[in-house]
C-alpha cells in the first residue's frame, strides 16, 4: 500500500476565489446592463412624457393652430415600444423590483394623461379616433391574458391609428382603480373597453374589428391607395 | 426564485470544476510533455493481454493483429483469448490463430465480461496483465510507452488515451471530441491521484494487484470502474500513459450509445453507493472531497439544467403555436435592439460556462491530436451532447432509484 499525496487546499481556495471572482464579474456586468436598461426605459418615459407635454401645449394654441399639427403618430409609437419593453422586462426580473415598479406607475399614468388628451383633441378637431383600454393580470396563470397581448400588438401594426392603452387590473395605483371604477371593468380578465363597451375574455382580430367599424373604412382606404399605386 | 439559486449554485459548481481543471493544467502543462519518455532500466518484463469475448466475430481479428503489431519483444508478450460462450462465429473466426504461439485461446461458459476477464487471469504467470476489449484496437507503441512509468514502483495500474476508431456518422464525431475531452480529464485526475476508472481497453496492471486485492468483480456491469475504486480504497496509484493510444469502437446509433452510456452511469451510481465510504474521507485526497462528490453532483445538475430548459422552451414552444393560431405567422422586420438581448447574471455565467468549456476541448483536442484541428465535430459535441447526454442520466438516475438491473448490451 503507498501514501497518498495530501490535499491540495490551498489550490481548493484559489479556485474558489478566481470562480467567485468570475461570478461578482458577472454579477457587476449583468446589474450594469439591467441599470442600462432601467436608464433606457426612463429615458423613454421622460421623453413620453416630453411630448405629452408638447401635444399639450400644441393642444392649448390650438385656436392658432391646424388639428394636422398635432403629430400623434410618434406619441402611439413610443407608448408600444415602451409597452414592450416595461413587459419584457417584467418577465425577466420580475414585477417586484421597486425601481421597475416606479416605471410602470410612471408608464400607466402617462398612458392616462396620453389618453385624455387625445381624447380633447378628438373632441375638438372632430375627429372619431379608437382607443382600446386593456386590461390583463399578471397574477396566476392567465394564458388569455397573454394572448389577447399577441392579438392587440398584431392589430396595432395592421391599424396604427388604433390607439392601445394597457393597464395591469391588478396593480394597486389610485389612478388604475379610478379608471377601473370609471367604466365598471370587472375582474374578468382579459377585459376591453373599446368605443363605449366593456367586453371581457379572449377575442380573435375578427371579433375585435366587428366592435370597430372604422377599420372597414380604413381597410377601404388602404385598398384604394395600393389600387392607386399599381394603376 | 428558489430553482433560480439552485441554477446559480450548480452553474458555480460547474465553473468551479472548469477553472479547477484549467489550473491543474497550467500547472502541469510542462510535465505532460516530459512525463515518463525514457525508460532507464534495460529489461523487458512479461507481458499478459487477456482478451475476453462475446459475439465479436467482426472485430476479434482485427483486435488481436493489432496486439500482435505491438512493438514489443514477441517472447515476453502473449496474448490470453477468452471465448465467453459466444453464439456467433467468433471461436470459428479465431482457428486462424491456433497455430500462433503467442496466442492462447480459451473458451467457456458464458459468465459476463469479469468472468472472462479472471479466467484469463488465473491462466496468467506474467508480471505484468493487461486487458482488451474485442472491439478496440492499440497502436503500435501503446505497450512500449507505458514501461517507464512501471519503473515507478508506486504506481500499481496504467490507463491509456482512447480514441475513437473511424467515426463516420455525427454521433461518432460528436463521442470523437468527447474521447479528446476524456484523454485531457483522466490526465489531468492523474495528477490529483483520483483515477476512477481502469478502462477495458489496454489498461495495465502490475500482477501483484489482483493478488492483493482480488480480481475483477460483476460490479453492476462495470468491472473496469470498480476495479479502480478497489485500487483507490486500499491506495494503490494509477497513473497515465496520454501517449499510449488505443482506438475503440464507438455506438453510431442513439439507442445503442443510449445504452451503452446508460449502463456507465448506472455503474457508476452504484458504485459509488457500494463505496460510499470513500466519500468525504481525509485520507482518500481529492478523490473524496473532490472528484467522486463531483462526479454525483454532476450528473443531477445535468438533469436539472436539462429538465428546466426544456420547460422554458417546451413553454414557449407552446406559446409561439398559440400566438400562430391566433395571428398567423408575422413578417414583419426584424429590428435589432440591445435591450433584448437577455443579460440576466444565469445567462452570462452560462456563456463563461460555456466558453471555458469550448477552451477545455480545445486543450483536449491539442493534447490528443498534437496539434489544434477545428473541425465540424466540436459543433456536433457543443451542441447536440447538452441535448441527448441528459436522456441516459435521466434514465441511469431512474434505473438506480428504482432497482432496476441494467443488461449488458
Amino acid at each position: 500500500m503507498n501514501e497518498r499525496e495530501k490535499t491540495d487546499w490551498l489550490k481548493y481556495l484559489y479556485t474558489f476565489v478566481i470562480t467567485a471572482l468570475i461570478f461578482i464579474t458577472a454579477i457587476y456586468i449583468s446589474d450594469y446592463f439591467s441599470n442600462k436598461k432601467m436608464a433606457e426605459l426612463k429615458s423613454m418615459e421622460d421623453n413620453m412624457s416630453l411630448d405629452i407635454l408638447s401635444s399639450e401645449t400644441q393642444f392649448s394654441l390650438l385656436a392658432e393652430a391646424s388639428c394636422k399639427n398635432i403629430n400623434d403618430n410618434t406619441l402611439s409609437r413610443e407608448v408600444s415600444q415602451l409597452g414592450d419593453k416595461l413587459s419584457y422586462t417584467e418577465e425577466k426580473i420580475g414585477a417586484n423590483d421597486p425601481a421597475f415598479q416606479n416605471l410602470k406607475i410612471n408608464y400607466f399614468l402617462l398612458e392616462i394623461k396620453d389618453y385624455l388628451l387625445m381624447k380633447e383633441i378628438s373632441n375638438r378637431c372632430k375627429d372619431r379616433p379608437v382607443f382600446i383600454l386593456y386590461f390583463y393580470s399578471n397574477k396566476g396563470s392567465c394564458t388569455d391574458c397573454q394572448n389577447e397581448g399577441y392579438v392587440l400588438t398584431k392589430l396595432h401594426e395592421m391599424y396604427p391609428q388604433i390607439r392601445i392603452y394597457s393597464f395591469d387590473y391588478d396593480f394597486n395605483i389610485p389612478t388604475i382603480e379610478t379608471l377601473k371604477s370609471i367604466y365598471e371593468i370587472e375582474n374578468k380578465l382579459p377585459a376591453m373597453f373599446i368605443n363605449g363597451k366593456t367586453i371581457y375574455g379572449l377575442k380573435t382580430i375578427d371579433e375585435i374589428k366587428k366592435i370597430i367599424p372604422e377599420t372597414k373604412i380604413w381597410d377601404k382606404e388602404a385598398l384604394a391607395s395600393s389600387t392607386k399605386v399599381s394603376i | 426564485m428558489i430553482s433560480s439559486y439552485i441554477i446559480y449554485v450548480f452553474l458555480f459548481l460547474s465553473l468551479y470544476f472548469e477553472v479547477f481543471l484549467v489550473i491543474t493544467y497550467l500547472e502541469k502543462r510542462k510535465t505532460i510533455k516530459t512525463e515518463y519518455i525514457i525508460r532507464k532500466n534495460d529489461k523487458w518484463p512479461s507481458v499478459d493481454i487477456v482478451v475476453p469475448c462475446f459475439n465479436e466475430s467482426n472485430t476479434i481479428i482485427a483486435t488481436i493483429e493489432s496486439l500482435l503489431r505491438l512493438d514489443y519483444p514477441k517472447d515476453k508478450l502473449k496474448i490470453i483469448v477468452v471465448d465467453d460462450g459466444s453464439i456467433d462465429n467468433s471461436l470459428k473466426t479465431l482457428k486462424i490463430f491456433d497455430t500462433n504461439p503467442q496466442i492462447k485461446i480459451h473458451h467457456k461458459e458464458n459468465g459476463g465480461k469479469y468472468t472472462a476477464l479472471n479466467f484469463g487471469i488465473e491462466n496468467s504467470k506474467a508480471d505484468l496483465i493487461g486487458c482488451l476489449d474485442a472491439d478496440s484496437f492499440v497502436d503500435k507503441d501503446a505497450l512500449k510507452n507505458m514501461l517507464p512509468y512501471f519503473e515507478n514502483q508506486k504506481i500499481m495500474a496504467v490507463v491509456p488515451s482512447i480514441k475513437v476508431y473511424d467515426p463516420k456518422n455525427v454521433l461518432q464525431k460528436m463521442q470523437r471530441v468527447e474521447y479528446s475531452w476524456g484523454i485531457f480529464v483522466r490526465k489531468i485526475l492523474t495528477y490529483l491521484n483520483a483515477l476512477h476508472v481502469t478502462p477495458g481497453p489496454f489498461t495495465i496492471f502490475r500482477r501483484k494487484i489482483f493478488g492483493d486485492i482480488g480480481k475483477y468483480k460483476h460490479a453492476h456491469h462495470t468491472e473496469d470502474l470498480e476495479m479502480a475504486l478497489r485500487m483507490q480504497k486500499h491506495n494503490y496509484k494509477i497513473a497515465n500513459s496520454h501517449r499510449s493510444i488505443v482506438y475503440t469502437v464507438t455506438p453510431n446509433t442513439v439507442k445503442t450509445l443510449y445504452k451503452q452510456r446508460r449502463r456507465w452511469t448506472y455503474g457508476f451510481l452504484r458504485n459509488a453507493i457500494d463505496y460510499k465510504f470513500l466519500f468525504f474521507k481525509k485520507q482518500y485526497g481529492n478523490l473524496s472531497f473532490f472528484i467522486l462528490p463531483f462526479a454525483v453532483t454532476s450528473i443531477f445538475s445535468a438533469i436539472y439544467l436539462a429538465t428546466n430548459f426544456i420547460i422554458l422552451n417546451v413553454n414557449s414552444i407552446f406559446e409561439q403555436i398559440a400566438k400562430i393560431k391566433l395571428v398567423g405567422i408575422s413578417f414583419t422586420k426584424i429590428h435589432f435592439d440591445f435591450f433584448y438581448i437577455n443579460t440576466s447574471l444565469a445567462t452570462i455565467i452560462a456563456v463563461i460556462s460555456i466558453l471555458a468549456s469550448i477552451t477545455l476541448v480545445l486543450i483536449s483536442i491539442k493534447l490528443s491530436e498534437g496539434k489544434l484541428k477545428l473541425k465540424a465535430e466540436l459543433l456536433y459535441f457543443l451542441f447536440l451532447y447538452p441535448i441527448i447526454a441528459p436522456l441516459w442520466l435521466f434514465g441511469a438516475v431512474f434505473n438506480t432509484i428504482f432497482s432496476n438491473t441494467i443488461t449488458w448490451r
